[in-house]
């Protein structure tokens, strides 16, 4: 155990201090945060680009019918030929034309759009939705109904629905699918790239000490399996640690971003936490409860509906159990070539359950208790992955220990095979590797 | 005299190839004890028994004359033939942890590793990565590693390959130095002069099976094919005559100034009736039984297994 320990001890501190583990982790948050708080910078950017867009209308049925937005604005132009404008587009200040033919209820692909520059899938969608819009209104007037107007303005409906869960006890409790499959998504993925990112330093560790041969010098004082469990937990240590600095970092730096970037923004969510309170003890005042508080509190709501101590801790759980399951056959891959190039028909099988956990995840995420989650949540090699998209919209705990102890025992296993085929292969060089080979190594006593 | 290392019937078997067939060597406690065999014949298999790297298929292994475990790699030295360092480790601190997995403790390995690099002369190697070092420096490194723990048993598996001729006589003198000490060295080697000017006991492993084995000086004696070498002043054709006449032939020889000296070969253990012979003829400055190479030895019972 000691031994085991001083061996933990070298793995850890020889990645935490190599250059790229440092780069890693300072750079790791910086994308994080780039990612979280580019979007919104992009999109207060995006506003003071106004596009105009010159209408040639030969059914003359659209002028100053389609709706301006803040971003596209319309001007129709009159008794002008296509073709002459479109030869002087460059000249004008133009974005683009759009071009309407006269019969155009009969004609619906008869719309064209020229411009330089690509246009944009909003702007295409926008008139599109004006046209068809005006189009069936027209069609609509040509039956003679009467008070039209106020029918279309009764009809419209907007349907938001609220899940509810009903628990075993009977307790209904209401679920938020929106932000559940967020969490899910984003834990499940984390676990993923976990298992590769540090699955694959196991077995370049363990290339590394075979191919510089002082693996022999090694196993000649302590146990290979002992060699494989301090490199697996070393390596969890390490990734852990990266783990922890970059979800600490990712946070001072997005509150840093926020401040710098969108101070507008921060003073906006502020004041709409405030709002929440306020709305709490002045409960009949109808001034305050405007649309965005409604929003937050919402928001507010629905973090709270979410069973957080389940979900870090059975992250946490799958996060280490996943990668030690996966950390161990990585290792025996790597205890059976030479070199990195040839571990790529080793990889494979591994790579497979991998890939098949996270095309279930998206759909365990659409449907969380259906059988198909439920199978891939219980199976180790994707368990890891699917459950933790399933465990945001709450599972039994029954199925939760049972997909844990069949994770434990999973690993158990693949640390016993990973140390047979290690324990003969890191001692062979130069060898074509089959698997008929490595069938052999595990037999050998 | 007692015995370090004991195995008794040891055999290995690789899938259907049959490594070790019931190998049973027996080394003298401080001896320098030579693994002599073939590429491929069984030799680092056999090693790697005695470092419990791999354990015997039947058999046993006695160290100090009880059942070799696992705690006794802290009195076992190795340096395996394919020698390696951590690359992009600093040599101070990978000496040290190799020193503590061998067992010693913190102090005790900081302590050995300031002895020997000092012996050595190289403490400013200290803070520097393994792959910044030439292969020289590398060797001495490694060879640090391996007698850092003091062990009672050295196993050096081809100690010589790959290391320049300074190095070698470098290691050579260590090792003498060793057995000076009392430490019982185990050499695999091709190296047959090494053998003859190293080795008290050898081994001969060939196909698995130990052909031959025992003292070296004894073994020489008995492979004596009858080669004497005579030295002599006066008419060597007259000498000639007189030896090819008792059955007896020149196969060699050379000019030493005003002496000739000549290789004779005649039936073993005939050197009396010989020398009578060339007194006759010639005048005799010296006479001697010439032991064969252990070289001739290897090749001679290699050969007989083909």
């Amino acid at each position: 155990m000691n031994k085991i320990s001083i061996i933990i001890r070298r793995e850890y501190l020889t990645r935490i201090r190599k250059r790229s583990f440092i780069v890693m982790t300072l750079l790791g948050p910086v994308l994080f945060a780039a990612m979280l708080v580019l979007p919104m910078w992009f999109a207060t950017m995006e506003t003071e680009d106004v596009k105009q867009i010159a209408v040639i209308d030969s059914s003359q049925l659209f002028i100053n019918k389609i709706p301006e937005t803040a971003k596209f604005k319309f001007t129709y132009a009159a008794d002008v030929k296509l073709e002459d404008f479109k030869k002087n587009l460059a000249q004008t200040e133009y974005f683009g034309i759009l071009y309407i033919p006269p019969y155009i209820a009969y004609t619906p692909r008869g719309v064209e759009f020229y411009s330089y520059r690509q246009a944009p899938a909003n702007l295409t969608m926008h008139i599109a939705n004006a046209i068809e819009k005006e189009i069936e209104t027209d069609k609509l007037k040509a039956h003679h109904i009467e008070n039209l107007d106020d029918i279309l303005k009764s009809v419209k409906t907007h349907i938001d629905i609220r899940t509810f869960k009903i628990s075993e006890s009977g307790a209904e409790k209401e679920s938020h699918s929106f932000l559940n499959m967020g969490v899910a998504y984003a834990s499940a993925l984390l676990i993923y790239m976990f298992i590769f990112l540090f699955g694959s330093q196991v077995m370049r560790g363990v290339i590394e000490e075979k191919t510089s041969r002082i693996v022999e010098v090694i196993i000649s004082s302590v146990k290979p399996f002992q060699l494989l469990m301090g490199k697996v937990i070393g390596v969890a240590l390490t990734g852990l640690t990266q783990f922890l600095a970059w979800i600490a970092l990712t946070l001072v730096l997005v509150a840093l971003a926020q401040n710098i970037f969108l101070p507008d923004l921060t003073r906006e969510a502020l004041q709409q936490a405030n709002n929440v309170q306020v709305i709490g003890s002045l409960a009949g005042d109808s001034v305050q409860y405007s649309a965005t508080t409604e929003k937050a509190r919402e928001m507010l709501q629905m973090i709270q509906s979410i069973n957080f101590g389940v979900l870090i801790g059975s992250f946490l759980f799958f996060f280490v159990g996943g990668y030690l399951l996966y950390g161990s056959l990585f290792a025996a891959i790597g205890s059976a070539v030479d070199t990195d190039a040839d571990t790529q028909q080793f990889m494979l099988p591994i790579t497979i359950p991998l890939i098949i956990a996270i095309m279930v995840m998206i759909n365990a995420m659409q449907n969380p208790d259906g059988p198909l989650a439920f199978w891939f949540s219980i199976i180790p090699l994707t368990s890891p992955v699917v459950m933790m998209a399933r465990i945001p919209f709450g599972v039994p705990y029954g199925e939760l220990a049972l997909s844990m102890v069949l994770l434990i025992l999973a690993f158990m296993g693949a640390i016993w095979l990973s140390a047979k085929i290690y324990r003969t292969g890191i001692l062979i060089y130069g060898k074509k590797m089959t698997y008929r080979e490595l069938w052999k190594w595990l037999m050998y006593r | 005299m007692e015995n370090i290392l004991t195995t008794i019937d040891v055999d290995k078997q690789y899938g259907d190839t049959k490594v070790l067939d019931h190998i049973g060597i027996n080394v003298p406690r401080g001896s320098i004890y030579g693994l002599l065999g073939p590429n491929g014949a069984g030799k680092t298999s056999l090693i790697r028994i005695i470092n419990q790297i791999t354990a015997p298929d039947s058999g046993e292994v006695l160290f100090m004359g009880r059942r070799l475990q696992r705690d006794d790699i802290a009195q076992i030295g190795y340096l395996p033939e394919e020698r390696g360092l951590y690359r992009k480790m600093k040599v101070g601190e990978q000496v040290l942890y190799l020193a503590r997995l061998k067992g010693l403790s913190n102090a005790d390995a900081h302590q050995q590793v300031n002895t020997w690099f000092e012996k050595f002369g190289i403490q400013s190697w200290w803070n520097r990565k393994v792959e910044e070092l030439s292969k020289g420096m590398q060797q001495k490194v490694q060879f640090i590693v391996t007698v850092l723990h003091c062990p009672s048993l050295l196993i050096l598996d081809e100690p010589f390959s790959g290391f320049d001729p300074i190095n070698a006589d470098m290691l050579k003198n260590e090792i003498l130095q060793l057995r000076e000490q009392g430490t019982t060295i185990v050499l695999s080697t091709h190296n047959m002069a090494s053998v003859e000017e190293l080795c008290d006991y050898i081994s001969l492993i060939n196909r698995s099976r130990c052909i031959l084995q025992g003292e070296v000086t004894r073994i020489r004696h008995e492979y004596k094919s009858g080669e004497y070498e005579l030295c002599f002043e006066g008419d060597g054709a007259a000498l000639m005559e007189a030896l090819e006449a008792g059955g007896c032939r020149i196969t060699g020889h050379k000019q030493e100034k005003q002496n000739v000296s000549v290789t004779v070969h005649a039936t073993p253990g005939s050197g009396n009736d010989l020398l009578a012979k060339a007194i006759s003829s010639v005048k005799v400055v010296s006479f001697s039984e010439m032991l064969p190479s252990m070289n001739d030895i290897f090749i001679r019972k290699v050969n007989e297994q083909h």
